[in-house]
């Protein structure tokens, strides 16, 4: 028997798996080949992915299909060889150990791969049992704080009131950072798994999945998923339920979260009471994110010692990350911690897409930072990527070239920060708002060495003076674009200079007269028409109407239009 | 008060219940199914709840960033201003569809056809520059795609 499988994951689905689907729906004979759907396997750089397998053997592998290929692909469905060039053989997978291989819209794919063993078996053990083999295995959690997992059980089990509740964290807010989605959206069972562990482990009766809104799909396929696992009689005395988030990135946090589920503005309050003495409803409360939760069916299934010898000492374990940006091989990769940055930027991520070197890399979102290219060799661990400035964080990785100028970096997350703050704490709220201004004017070329102090002495009180790690960590993109890259501020304050020439007010677009051939392609696509020129004749650029889209730059094949920066001697 | 509203708002809270827990539901039933929060909802509903108040449905109405207070287009194009579509040139499709549709971000065009939006990251950042019209996302999007999109016909997941 023949299978073929299509990943139908949001990225597939964005790539065009859809149509390539309906396609080899419409091409294929029933009696022969059977047509099945999976999710992302993470490898989003080759999509839409078909795989084919004779008697559950993989024997080919097909990407980047378009539905023209289809009818090609069916005729020489067994005479290629699966590519031996996939990434997946340098990399451990626990959390994703299932995602692309199983439809996620059926319970018994699930189960067939060890799926609710795990279950049967904490629910076994006492919950005290379960508490220590979780925290034997070192797991800590993956949301961002990195706080042990078994740990924070013991806290809620240790809470003699009741009844008691345990949420999934499926906020992910990190814009860059897609892990959760792919889990929820390939494996949703898993985390539905993990997360009644952890509710026989605590004694919760409720079970929430907090999820945002922007994340349709696994939406529904979570709500696909409750019901099966509820058909199938094993969600014991534990009630689940999906509460969709209404957009706010500060709802990630634990403690506006919960308000945000008891129908109020999202704020974090100060802690204690931690959400483990007194969380939703202020019953005693567990919230773990969805890789920690996707975690612990593989931890139950093969002991706490299988899991604790992968990874570091501090950093048990393996980790997903996100690798997105200027990165040649895009997806997602799960590796055991401690594993180089640059082994998995170079040699899993094929380094830049641009081939130009890698300036910096982005870790752990708004509260992380940049990573400069000679720190690559740091090893991804809580410990070492905190020594550099940036953090784990979700484990959001953003690839930056050349081309990327490290103050428009800045200034994007502070925007993004002075846009989120909740607006308790004066500082974070305006603050932000005042270092965001700062770096503004900065890209603009109004920028003034005073300026730099400025924004350190802000970065200095804005941590002091709030209350959550949203604005403790806000000025952690400044901070290390500044001990990192000091250079390129300076370069934008005295020299009116932007190397990466992306912030437009410091760029000018040129047209060397004896390189241009006339041939009327610019003035033809420039969006202002402010490229004036006769066939055939040199054409000029009129730069007081110029907006700066690089459209010229991108289309003129004879290399006459150039860009320049700094000020004119 | 509209008969419509009032009706509209005995409804909601038989669906849901009457309880402060179920503010952010109750706002998100009336975003999907009206297009928008009109205010005079919000205030039959406070006038009939005992337990959800119009200040207080306001003010989460206007925290989170779900909610319009103005009717939205037919349809909706969220352009990812994400880190990874930062980097890879989301600006350039921002400002591509706002010459092409001749609005700002929050605007809907006088038609009422598209409203046009940005938002944090749609989870498909390995295809950036995202874009998701009505609940579709299309990735690789180039400033040169925006028009090619808009005429795009059945949005939808
Ligand atoms: C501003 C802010 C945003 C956060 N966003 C998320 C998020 O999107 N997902 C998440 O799992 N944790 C997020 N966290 C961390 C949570 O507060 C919490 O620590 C985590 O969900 C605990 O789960 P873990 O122990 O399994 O990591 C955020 C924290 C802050 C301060
Ligand atoms: S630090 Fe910022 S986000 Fe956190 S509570 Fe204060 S104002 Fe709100
Ligand atoms: S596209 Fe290049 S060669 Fe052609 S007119 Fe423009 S500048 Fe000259
Ligand atoms: S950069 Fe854009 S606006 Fe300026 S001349 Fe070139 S195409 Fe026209
Ligand atoms: S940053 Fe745009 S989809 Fe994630």
């Amino acid at each position: 028997m023949i299978t073929i499988t299509v990943g139908l994951g949001t990225c597939g689905i964005a790539a065009g798996a859809q149509a390539v689907y309906d396609e080899l729906l419409r091409q294929i004979d029933p009696q022969h080949i059977q047509l099945r759907k999976t999710s992302c396997n993470g490898h989003c750089y080759q999509e839409p992915i078909v795989e084919v397998f004779q008697d559950s053997k993989l024997k080919g592998v097909f990407y980047q299909v378009k539905p023209v290929d289809v009818a090609t692909l069916l005729r020489t469905l067994l005479a290629t060889k699966p590519s031996s060039s996939s990434r997946l053989g340098q990399e451990q997978r626990v959390v994703l150990e299932n995602c692309g291989l199983i439809d996620p819209e059926s319970i018994s794919e699930y189960i067939d791969r060890g799926g609710y063993i795990a279950l049967e078996k904490a629910r076994t053990l006492s919950p005290m049992d379960v508490v220590t083999m979780i925290k034997e295995s070192g797991l800590r959690g993956r949301g961002g704080a990195g706080f042990s997992t078994g740990l924070k059980w013991q806290f809620a089990l240790n809470n003699p009131s009741s009844p008691k509740v345990v949420i999934a964290n499926a906020d992910e807010g990190d814009p860059g950072a897609f892990m959760d989605r792919a889990v929820l959206e390939g494996d949703p069972h898993r985390v539905i798994e993990g997360l009644l562990i952890a509710a026989h482990a605590t004694g919760a009766t409720s079970a929430y999945i907090y999820i945002r809104a922007e994340y349709p799909l696994a939406i529904k396929r979570l709500r696909h998923a409750i019901a099966e696992v509820s058909a199938a009689g094993k969600l014991g005395n534990v009630s689940l339920e999906i509460k969709e988030g209404a957009g706010a990135f500060v709802c990630g946090e634990e403690t506006a979260l919960m308000a945000s589920m008891e129908g109020e503005r999202g704020m974090p309050r100060f802690k204690p009471p931690f959400p483990a003495q007194s969380g939703l409803w202020g019953q005693p409360t567990t919230i773990n994110n969805v890789e920690t939760l996707a975690a612990i069916p593989w931890i139950v299934r093969h002991g706490a010692e299988a899991f604790s010898k992968l990874g570091t000492e501090k950093s048990r374990g393996t980790k997903v990350f996100s690798l997105a940006g200027k990165v040649k091989y895009p997806g997602l990769v799960e590796v055991e911690m401690g594993t180089s940055l640059r082994t998995m930027i170079e040699q899993l991520g094929g380094g830049t897409s641009s081939g130009s070197p890698i300036k910096a890399v982005q870790m752990g979102g708004p509260s992380g930072g940049c990573v400069p290219e000679s720190l690559l060799d740091t090893a991804l661990t809580y410990e070492d990527l905190q020594a550099t400035g940036a953090i784990m964080g979700s484990g959001g990785v953003i690839v930056m070239d050349q081309a990327t100028c490290m103050i428009d970096i800045a200034k994007y997350f502070l925007n993004f920060i002075q846009n989120e703050s909740c607006g308790k704490c004066t500082f974070c709220r305006i603050g932000t708002k005042r270092m965001f201004e700062i770096l503004t004017r900065i890209t603009q070329g109004k920028g003034d060495l005073s300026d730099i102090d400025e924004l350190l002495d802000l970065s200095t009180q804005i941590s002091k003076a709030s209350l959550c790690q949203l604005g403790k960590t806000a000025a952690n993109p400044v901070l290390t674009t500044l001990q990192y890259f000091k250079e390129e501020y300076l370069e934008h304050i005295v020299e009116k200079k932007c190397r990466a020439h992306v912030c437009k007010a410091l760029i000018r677009y040129n047209i060397k007269s004896e390189l241009c051939t006339g041939c009327t392609l610019c003035a033809k696509r420039c969006p202002v028409s402010c490229i004036q020129g006769a066939p055939k004749g040199c054409h000029i650029i009129d730069e007081s109407c110029c907006t700066k889209c690089g459209v010229c730059l991108s289309v003129c094949r004879f290399g006459a239009v150039t860009v320049s920066t700094g000020v004119v001697s | 008060m509209t008969p419509s509203w009032s009706n509209l708002a005995t409804e909601l809270l038989q669906r849901f219940g009457d309880e402060t827990r179920y503010a952010i539901p109750i706002l998100q039933a009336i975003q999907t199914e009206q297009g928008y929060i009109p205010i005079p909802l919000l205030e039959a509903i406070a006038s009939k709840a005992h337990h959800l108040q119009a200040n207080q449905l306001y003010g989460v109405a206007t925290f989170y960033s779900q909610f319009t207070f103005t009717p939205k287009g037919v349809h909706t194009i969220k352009v990812c201003m994400g880190t990874a579509c930062f980097v890879k040139g989301a600006e350039h499709i921002v400002d591509a569809f706002k010459s092409a549709l001749s609005i700002e971000v929050g605007e809907t065009t006088v038609d009422g056809s598209f409203t046009l939006q940005t938002v944090a990251c749609l989870g498909c950042c390995s295809l950036a520059p995202a874009v998701m019209i009505d609940g579709h996302v299309f990735g690789q999007v180039t400033p040169e795609r925006v028009k090619e999109l808009l005429k795009t016909k059945g949005f939808g997941l």
